[in-house]
């Protein structure tokens, strides 16, 4: 017996074929309509600067990717499938990295340490109709601009400063000493920039016991920072005021040394002088400085398994910022796509604006976002370099530690 | 401001700047006489930080120590690369001599990228962190090492070239090229040789500013570019003008930093180099061509 076809209005003519292998093909390549069953691993692209300027706080970022699997398997949340992508320290190929990484079929993206990188790539995030949890990037703007599809689980310059400035007193009260006067050497990349004009904003506001006598900027990748410190220690402040990154935490030391300067206290707002490569880079000359800093709360359940995760891939490395952030990007997308049930964009963002995870690892009440999607509950830590590890000064509920003050000379360490 | 910050960043910048001048020495040297402008210079010094990184971190050999071999490992790598290559394109026209240096550079970058990765590498040799006081000016150790190095490998360079039946033909050379070839002098030969002795400053420059700052692979072309900047303003193919001009630019990057805003360094730099194209073309001690 033959068979036909179909006849009628079931017939299957090659116009019909032509569409159906149309349709098919648009559909196969519209990244952003790919919804998984529930089993499926959700593709998350984490973008970081794993080479350029920033490569190694991008690496260090990659540990906490790393390590995250393991605990999201034991917290009973879905896997994620990790797609990695180099920013390269560069605003452009960050942008161009998340534009591949959409069209490579990543359904939620993860990063990117930096805040003009995290910029562009929630531009595109935003344009592509895919979720971007930000592991870290303090610019305020990014989460002002209206965006729906960006999160970000990373406190803004003016929550890094408004907490900087309480932690400071909070020390300065246990001490029972403060400076009168401070130089703040600050990089003037978008960070640093943004920094320096919280600070002129709102340092009035808090009644610090010092007053600021210089502000000197400087190139992100300045060679030398010998002029700088020169120029600073000439002020005769009794503080330094350090909004930097890596290997310009490192050059600012080694002149602080080299030019015999020794403040009473250096006092990090950002990044650099708790990285690991600063405390094995310098040894003993590590020692002392206070960062100002989103941390990690060391009398959480969660940060003890999250440290003991770290401890066992990579022995020796202490845990920073940069790990802690970047795990609960991914704890953040994990939960989502658990609660969501998909891996729909529109399904995902909703998830996450939902968010309500209270047994985490940062400093505060546990991840939520407010109508912005910026987890405005975050609080900030003062932590001290001692001997190789960083310990935490407060606030109170977060300390493990009594601050050493003031900073031992840099010629007495022996 | 006190007086004494003005005495010590200028120090450190005329240390720096002798250093800087030793480097652009090289390409001075190369352009003066082999008349071809070395784009991948900054690229060749990164070789020899490097090389010094690695000897340091194998073998913990100071790169002061270590600038003798270094140089003359660039002596033979200078030496190969124009009697290999480059000697062919001296007599092509000068968009194929720059095209064949930039792809020098960009092998070169990438090779290091490939070897070393794209973190930045430093020596911490046992005097890193040392300085001299005397009254109220405190000198960097290293940057006085760098830069007494600095003055005495110029110095010896100048004796070369001033003194030697050796150096003598180079400079014949550089002056006519016609006239070296009809007394008979190997013009290839006395070109491979100038370009090594070129390459050699680069790696006794790269051990001396690895003292300094620290080194990564894309490095190189900031390198060159400063190497640019130095022998434009001092003369090019001078000899004194490169360390002339290192010293100048050194001084104006610690003063422009010092008296105005560090960030805006560079910017004065290079107003220095559109200063000296407007008003003394030829570089500072560079002499006036017809």
């Amino acid at each position: 017996m033959r068979c036909k076809m179909g006849t009628g209005r079931n017939r299957i003519t090659r116009r019909t074929v032509a569409a159906g292998l149309g349709a098919s093909a648009l559909s196969g390549l519209a990244p952003f309509n790919i919804v998984r069953a529930q089993g499926a691993p959700l593709k998350v692209g984490v973008l970081l600067p794993r080479s350029g300027l920033q490569a190694s706080i991008g690496q260090d970022c990659q540990r906490g990717v790393d390590i995250s699997p393991g605990i999201l398997k034991d917290l009973g949340l879905p896997s994620l499938q990790i797609i990695n992508a180099d920013t390269e320290t560069n605003v452009d190929v960050a942008r161009s990295r998340a534009e591949k990484l959409i069209g490579d079929g990543a359904q939620l993206l993860v990063g990117a340490f930096d805040s003009g990188q995290s910029s562009a790539i929630a531009q595109v995030a935003e344009q592509k109709g895919i979720p971007f949890v930000i592991n870290i990037a303090a610019a305020p703007p990014i989460t002002e601009q209206g965006y729906k599809f960006v999160f970000r689980n990373f406190p803004t310059g003016p929550m890094i400063l408004r907490d900087a400035f309480l932690n400071q007193k909070e020390v300065f009260q246990i001490t029972g000493s403060a400076p009168k006067t401070a130089v703040m050497l600050h990089v003037n990349d978008t960070y640093g920039t943004s920094i320096q004009k919280g600070m002129a904003a709102m340092f009035p506001k808090f009644d610090l016991p010092y007053k600021i006598l210089e502000e000197i900027a400087y190139d992100p990748g300045a060679r030398d920072l010998s002029v700088e410190v020169a120029k600073a220690k000439a002020t005769g402040a009794e503080a330094v005021i350090a909004v930097s990154r890596l290997n310009d935490a490192i050059l600012l030391t080694r002149e602080l040394v080299k030019q015999r300067w020794n403040p009473m206290a250096v006092l990090s707002i950002g990044p650099g002088w708790y990285e690991d490569q600063y405390l094995k880079t310098l040894g003993k000359l590590s020692d002392g400085p206070i960062s100002l800093v989103p941390w990690y709360d060391p009398n959480k359940k969660a940060s003890n398994i999250l440290e003991a995760a770290l401890a066992k891939s990579y022995p020796g490395v202490n845990m920073s910022t940069n790990h802690v952030y970047t795990f609960e990007a991914l704890l953040i997308a994990a939960d989502a796509y658990k609660r969501a049930g998909s891996a729909d964009p529109k399904a995902l963002a909703d998830a996450i604006r939902a968010t309500n995870i209270t047994d985490n690892v940062s400093p505060g009440p546990g991840i939520q976002f407010d109508a912005k999607g910026q987890n405005d509950k975050l609080k900030g830590s003062a932590i001290q370099n001692r001997a190789g590890k960083l310990v935490t000064l407060a606030p109170k509920e977060a300390a493990n530690a009594k601050p050493e003050w003031p900073l031992t000379p840099y010629d007495k360490r022996g | 401001m006190p007086a004494d910050i003005y005495f010590n960043v200028a120090v450190g910048g005329i240390l720096t700047g002798l250093v800087f001048g030793l480097m652009a020495l090289g390409l001075s040297v190369i352009f003066g006489v082999v008349r071809v402008v070395n784009f991948a210079h900054g690229e060749m010094m990164t070789i020899a930080m490097y090389i010094a990184v690695t000897l340091f971190s194998a073998f913990h050999l100071d790169p002061l120590v270590m600038l003798v071999p270094i140089a003359a490992a660039l002596f033979v790598f200078g030496y190969a690369l124009q009697a290999g290559l480059i000697n062919r394109f001296v007599v092509r026209p000068e968009h194929s001599q720059f095209l064949l240096l930039v792809a020098i550079a960009i092998i070169i970058t990438n090779a290091l990228l490939i070897l070393f990765g794209p973190d930045s590498q430093n020596v911490q040799a046992s005097y890193a962190y040392d300085s001299f006081q005397l009254g109220p000016l405190i000198v960097d150790a290293t940057k006085l090492y760098a830069g007494v190095t600095a003055v005495a490998a110029t110095t010896g360079l100048f004796a070369f070239f001033r003194y030697t039946s050796l150096g003598t033909a180079i400079r014949a050379c550089a002056d006519n090229y016609t006239g070296a070839m009809v007394v008979g002098l190997d013009v290839k030969r006395l070109y491979s040789l100038t370009f090594a002795i070129g390459a050699g400053c680069v790696g006794a420059a790269g051990c001396m500013l690895l003292l300094i700052f620290d080194v990564t692979p894309a490095v190189g072309p900031a390198y060159t570019l400063l190497a640019f900047v130095i022998v434009i303003t001092g003369g090019l193919g001078s000899m004194p003008g490169a360390l002339v001009g290192g010293v100048l630019i050194g001084l104006t990057e610690a003063l422009a930093g010092l008296l105005f805003t560090p960030s805006a360094k560079s910017m004065f730099v290079f107003a220095i180099l559109v200063l000296v194209l407007l008003f003394r073309p030829q570089g500072i001690m560079g002499k006036r061509t017809a």
